[in-house]
């Protein structure tokens, strides 16, 4: 019975979806009409191929496919975004990159957020996604509740990664940083993140540890949080139900103040709280020693999300913003030292008697090295807060800088170290294929990342006196053009570094293809394990 | 008094001491005397369930 339901409604969203591809206003939405009436149509045929099979006996393990779905997933987004990041990179050291044959469609400016929603959305997302799932059923003891549900996360997320990044090269976007894509994309990811709350809740809810381990908690709060930022930011009344543009609820400062609440807490709670989430299973779990203060890690969360939600207004200094808003955000900005570094020295500490570990274990090494970008970058982030020093590093290329210390060093590595930890786990094998390629990878990003801050730090603070430099009859002393021309040799260093991190991310994804393919499977099948 | 303004006075008194409270509480409530060792159980949780969950390991043992 639900097997026909599912496809009278695929074949309705076939027929509504070609009807809309028919009638779209522009090309962006003909092409997402015509998405997804493919991917629809597979589906229907695919469900009809399987309606009235036997019915398959009902799994008791971890439901553990659509982590490895998820696994390979995050790598692959990883590439692409780094890819086009590295690309964007040298098309602002080289003009002549943006070719006049791609105008329109891949010149920077359409690259630029096809770049950050992959970094952070897909290869972020569904980093996050797939962790949690992993973490959520360890530690609850218990199988992802919701049965296939779990794999509508996983397809429904990968459905709503192509309409945002495919919408954006056509020029379907509402203009709001992190938060492009359309209306109808909005629409569709809030289905999806309804239905990734209920697995990720019932699967609590159903636990057999009597206590929510403290990953949970961050991981939760990361899914109720973006929903909530994600509904507010994008109300928006779409101009015709065949286009694509819509037009945005709230204007003027108030819009502003929304976009940057959102901005920031997308920040605070996707690249901050779920990562942590991350944190604190993956570092107790390489360690083989648990959390250095199970206190600390509570105290952490309840001061990271009371303070985080406040941030926001830093990004609006010297606007329309009333100035008690944008001091509230920048004292609280501030305050935020104290969990961040809180959390850092207990991710740090979880070694303390086992920091020979450092030596020997060169995935443990990159969470570490991770937990230390996350402590500088949550150092450097308040300090750019701060009204005076915002007046210099706002709109330079230091704020650039602060985010991929941020997203590269802790984001990324931390996801990379998770998922040393989660393929020979996930695969059933008894070791990574090759250590010293993990040294090689850890070795590539890390000065990566350290030319990237570098430069930017160079460039940001250069170009910030350069504009406010202003002779003695008070003219100002630099054109725009002329910090530009002054960039270039840190604009080259910069796209070096991207290609250091993105050679780094190539080796990993080998190192990882090879240890499902050639290292020795565990000698003891994961059922078969002796239960303790 | 227009909404706003009313939602604002109400925001910046009674909400503002009832989140400092709340936090309060929480700090006060993970540092209560006797509160380790169920912290010590909780912070070993992701060292037992590695490969199955609760209920398939005692099937597990009641099938051996």
């Amino acid at each position: 019975m639900w097997d026909y339901m599912k496809l009278v409604v695929l074949g309705l969203i076939t027929l509504l979806a070609a009807i809309a591809a028919n009638y779209a206003r522009d090309l962006a939405f003909q092409v997402h009409a015509v998405i997804i009436m493919l991917t629809a149509g597979g589906v229907f045929l695919w469900t009809l191929r399987r309606t009235d099979e036997p019915g398959q006996a009902v799994e008791t393990g971890y439901l553990d496919g659509v982590i490895r779905a998820g696994v390979i997933a995050t790598a692959f987004w990883g590439i692409a975004g780094f890819l086009v990041g590295t690309f964007i990179a040298f098309q602002l050291a080289f003009p002549v990159l943006n070719f006049d044959w791609a105008q329109g469609y891949a010149n920077f400016g359409r690259l630029r957020p096809l770049h950050t929603s992959a970094v952070i959305f897909a290869f972020g997302g569904n980093a996050l996604i797939c962790t949690s799932f992993y973490v959520v059923q360890r530690t609850s003891a218990a199988r992802l509740w919701g049965g296939n549900l779990a794999w509508f996360v996983f397809w429904g997320y990968q459905l709503f990664i192509v309409l945002a990044a495919t919408g954006y090269l056509l020029g379907a976007t509402q203009s709001k940083e992190y938060a492009e894509p359309e209306w109808y994309v909005d629409i569709w990811l809030t289905l999806v993140w309804v239905a990734y709350l209920a697995v990720f809740l019932g699967t609590i809810i159903k636990r057999k540890e009597p206590h929510i381990y403290v990953a949970n908690w961050f991981y939760l709060s990361f899914i109720v949080t973006i929903a909530m930022l994600h509904i507010v930011n994008n109300l928006s009344l779409p101009v015709s139900i065949f286009g694509s543009k819509s037009v945005q609820v709230f204007a003027g400062v108030q819009d502003a103040m929304t976009q940057w609440w959102y901005g920031h807490n997308a920040v605070g709670f996707f690249l901050t709280a779920g990562f942590l989430g991350m944190m604190y299973y993956f570092i107790p779990k390489q360690a083989e020693r648990p959390v250095y203060s199970y206190k600390l890690s509570i105290i952490h969360f309840w001061a990271l999300i009371f303070l985080y939600i406040w941030a926001g207004p830093h990004h609006l200094h010297y606007t329309a913003l009333p100035d008690w808003a944008s001091t509230l955000g920048m004292v609280f900005s501030i305050i935020l030292w104290m969990p961040s570094w809180g959390g850092m020295i207990n991710g740090l500490m979880t070694l303390s008697g086992a920091w020979d570990k450092l030596r020997t274990d060169p995935v443990i090494r990159m969470m570490v090295i991770s937990v230390g970008f996350y402590g500088m970058s949550t150092f450097e982030g308040p300090m750019m807060s701060i009204r005076a020093v915002n007046s210099l590093s706002h709109y330079t290329d230091w704020t650039i800088g602060h985010v991929h210390s941020g997203a590269l060093g802790w984001n990324g590595m931390i996801t990379f170290g998770a998922l040393y930890f989660l393929v020979p786990k996930l695969w059933n094998r008894e070791r990574l294929y090759s250590l010293p390629m993990v040294s090689w990878h850890f070795w590539l990003a890390t000065i990566g990342i350290v030319l990237y801050a570098a430069s930017m730090w160079v460039t940001g603070i250069m170009e910030g006196l350069m504009w406010r430099e202003v002779d003695a009859q008070g003219f100002l002393v630099n054109s725009f053009a002329d910090t530009v021309a002054a960039k270039f040799p840190m604009y080259v260093v910069r796209g070096l570094g991207g290609v250091m991190y993105l050679a780094g991310a190539l080796i990993m994804v080998y190192n990882l293809w090879m240890t499902v393919r050639r290292s020795p499977a565990k000698a003891e099948g994961p059922v078969m394990a002796p239960a303790e | 008094m227009d909404f706003y303004s009313l939602l604002r006075e109400f925001a910046d008194s009674w909400v503002l001491l009832a989140m400092f409270l709340f936090f309060g509480g929480v700090v006060l409530w993970t540092i209560r005397p006797g509160s380790r060792s169920v912290h010590d159980d909780i912070a070993g949780i992701p060292f037992r369930h590695d490969d199955t969950p609760a209920d398939a390991v005692a099937d597990n043992e009641e099938a051996r």
